[in-house]
């Protein structure tokens, strides 16, 4: 304590502006280190990814220059063209295909869980859903190509043959509308993928829409409101940031999807606009099919798509979390 | 999230059928007989009787944790909201048990509006928005003009009008915190309820927000029953026609300890603990 008199007497001190100096004890400053090494260990990975990609497909890069962008076919191992201008297009539409039907279904089954279920059944649907995250994609892979999609084509056909005059279920009059044309398309990869997408989409949905403030929502509720009115004016305003939130988190997941859709494409490197008719590919299946066999050109050829992929992911990521910071439930969705 | 069980038998009481329409429009009477509380097996009120006249302000005053705020939420069933919440007895509005199907939940919550402790404005939604989101949320139908005058007239009504009628496309937490409540209370009034309950309503607000609160209780008390929990005596005394003061026992279910004209409770109390929690010797 200072009495007055001694306050009036360090008048002299210097008043020049004072930096707080702040000593930390040994824990604090042992704990600080460690949190900072870990902290930055995500930057270093994901610059060492980078930097590896780049630095080995550069290569490649320097012999097709911007024809990599443009060129559709993939044969540098015989000193032919290549490029991912087929391959990129697949990748993305595979995984379109999956969002379209993942996101919706994610969305009523997140707003089944917290909002309709009663509380046992709510219990018992999370864990399996958190289950089925966890089932490896080689076992969708397996039971997309031997089960799901002899059922699927029957569907295919269908669209194939009432929507044919959009382009997406458009099916080249050549072969006619047989149920032979509709197998191994990027409509099956991407109904397959967008199981596995699910379970992560709805699992961050229902975290975010659990956490809508419950005043907003009696409040909601005391002036009359229907379930579909709280859902409609509460949840899903509040819930929009891990709408996006959990189909990005979906969407990079679908976009590096490798062994289920190696398993159910088969490769095509001629882009087109159907979805429904046979023929499809992506990035991740171009890399494990061509791998072992490539030459040394090809090996690089294959690193400068992985890090085209790399990079599509990182856009796709951060315009995303630009979206999601802004918006209330932003805070519990970091993607 | 609907585990309301009634648990006392219960005389049938009149069948929806012998409701006249008028019944619906207009202040309207609410009465509590025997009314039992529970959270989980934990008994938290137990045999409340209360007539709320219609037309009247009827305060429900008390220490902490007696159970007043439970016995609100059981008025417009917000109380089966919470898991595990159950009740007993029966609760009438003009004469119709609201907790036996005779009148579907989302009507009982539109004819028996409430106001929280803490103002809950829609976040996503503009003032003028907020005001009329009761009847998109009932899912009721209103033409663009009706919308305009509801709007102007429960924001009148709220004391608020005035203020924000510049900025009615703000969204609604830019008001303060006075103005957003007085905004709930708006919102409350445009669908028209024939009972206002308010929890506490001034508890987190500056005086002159309080006052202004207390004179748009007055002014709309006439054409809505108002029943409000309120720690303030002085608040109880100036709003409200008539009291009750709950009591609970340590490890008791809270019960209403006395009930009459707020004159009567704060000049010449019947009982000695009511005199002597209005005197403010505990609480």
């Amino acid at each position: 304590m200072t009495s007055v008199a001694d306050v009036s007497e360090s008048n002299l001190v210097d008043e020049a502006r004072v930096t707080p100096v702040v000593r930390r004890s040994k824990v604090d400053r042992a704990y600080r280190a460690v949190a900072t090494l870990s902290g930055s260990v995500v930057f270093v990975v994901m610059a060492l990814i980078g930097g590896f990609l780049l630095y080995r497909g550069i290569d490649a890069l320097r012999i097709s220059g911007w024809g990599f962008i443009t060129e559709s076919q993939w044969a540098p191992d015989m000193g032919g063209a290549f490029g991912i201008a087929a391959v990129l297009p697949y990748t993305v539409s595979i995984a379109l295909v999956a969002l379209f039907l993942a996101v919706p279904i994610s969305v009523a089954t997140a707003l089944f869980i917290t909002e309709y279920a009663p509380r046992r059944l709510r219990r018992f649907l999370t864990a399996t859903i958190d289950l089925l995250a966890a089932v490896p994609s080689l076992i969708y892979g397996l039971w997309g190509l031997f089960y799901l999609q002899p059922r699927l084509i029957t569907l295919s056909k269908w669209l194939a043959d009432n929507l044919g005059f959009i382009p997406f279920f458009e099916v080249n009059e050549d072969f006619g509308t047989s149920l032979g044309v509709f197998p191994s398309s990027t409509f099956v990869a991407g109904v397959i993928v967008s199981l596995m997408v699910i379970p992560i989409c709805t699992s961050v949905m229902r975290e975010v829409f659990g956490q809508a403030p419950p005043g907003e929502r009696e409040g909601a509720m005391a002036l009359g409101g229907t379930r579909w009115g709280v859902v409609r004016d509460v949840v899903l305003p509040f819930g929009r940031g891990g709408i996006i939130g959990g189909s990005m988190l979906g969407l990079g997941r679908a976009l590096g999807e490798t062994i289920a859709v190696t398993l159910i494409i088969s490769p095509s490197f001629d882009a087109k606009w159907s979805i429904v008719e046979q023929g499809s590919n992506s990035i991740a299946a171009l890399i494990a099919l061509k791998f072992s066999e490539s030459t040394e050109t090809g090996i690089s050829a294959l690193m400068a798509a992985g890090l085209a992929l790399f990079v599509i992911t990182l856009i796709v990521n951060t315009a995303a979390s630009s979206v999601v910071n802004r918006s209330r439930s932003g805070s519990a969705t970091e993607i | 999230m609907t585990d309301l069980q009634i648990t006392t038998p219960i005389p049938t009481v009149a069948s929806s059928t012998a409701v006249l329409a008028d019944d619906t429009r207009g202040a309207a009477g609410l009465t509590a007989n025997n009314v039992a509380c529970w959270f989980g097996t934990k008994k938290v009120l137990e045999g409340v009787c209360l007539d709320m006249a219609p037309g009247q302000v009827t305060a429900l005053i008390g220490p902490s944790g007696c159970g007043k705020s439970t016995f609100l939420r059981t008025l417009n069933r917000m109380h089966e909201l919470v898991p595990g919440a159950t009740l007993g007895g029966e609760i009438l509005i003009n004469g119709v048990d609201i907790y036996r199907g005779a009148i579907p939940v989302t009507d009982v919550r539109r004819r028996i509006g409430m106001v929280v402790q803490k103002p809950n404005p829609f976040p996503a939604m503009t003032v003028a928005e907020n005001v009329v989101s009761g009847l998109k949320l009932s899912g009721m139908k209103v033409t663009k003009s009706e919308r305009d005058d509801l709007i102007e007239s429960c924001l009148s009504k709220a004391g608020l009008w005035n203020e924000v009628k510049n900025r009615l496309g703000d969204p609604g937490r830019a008001l303060s915190g006075g103005q957003q409540q007085r905004l709930c209370i708006a919102r409350s009034l445009a669908v028209s309820p024939q009972v206002l309950l308010m929890d506490e309503p001034c508890s987190a607000l500056d005086p002159t927000s309080t006052r202004r609160i207390e004179q748009t209780i007055s002014e709309i008390s006439e054409s809505v029953t108002i029943v409000i929990v309120s720690h303030n005596m002085q608040q109880a005394q100036r709003v409200s026609d008539r009291c009750a003061f709950f009591l609970a026992a340590e490890n008791e279910p809270g019960r209403i300890i006395e009930e009459s004209p707020t004159k009567d409770i704060f000049t010449n109390p019947r009982d000695s603990r009511t005199e002597d929690y209005v005197n403010g010797r505990f609480g």
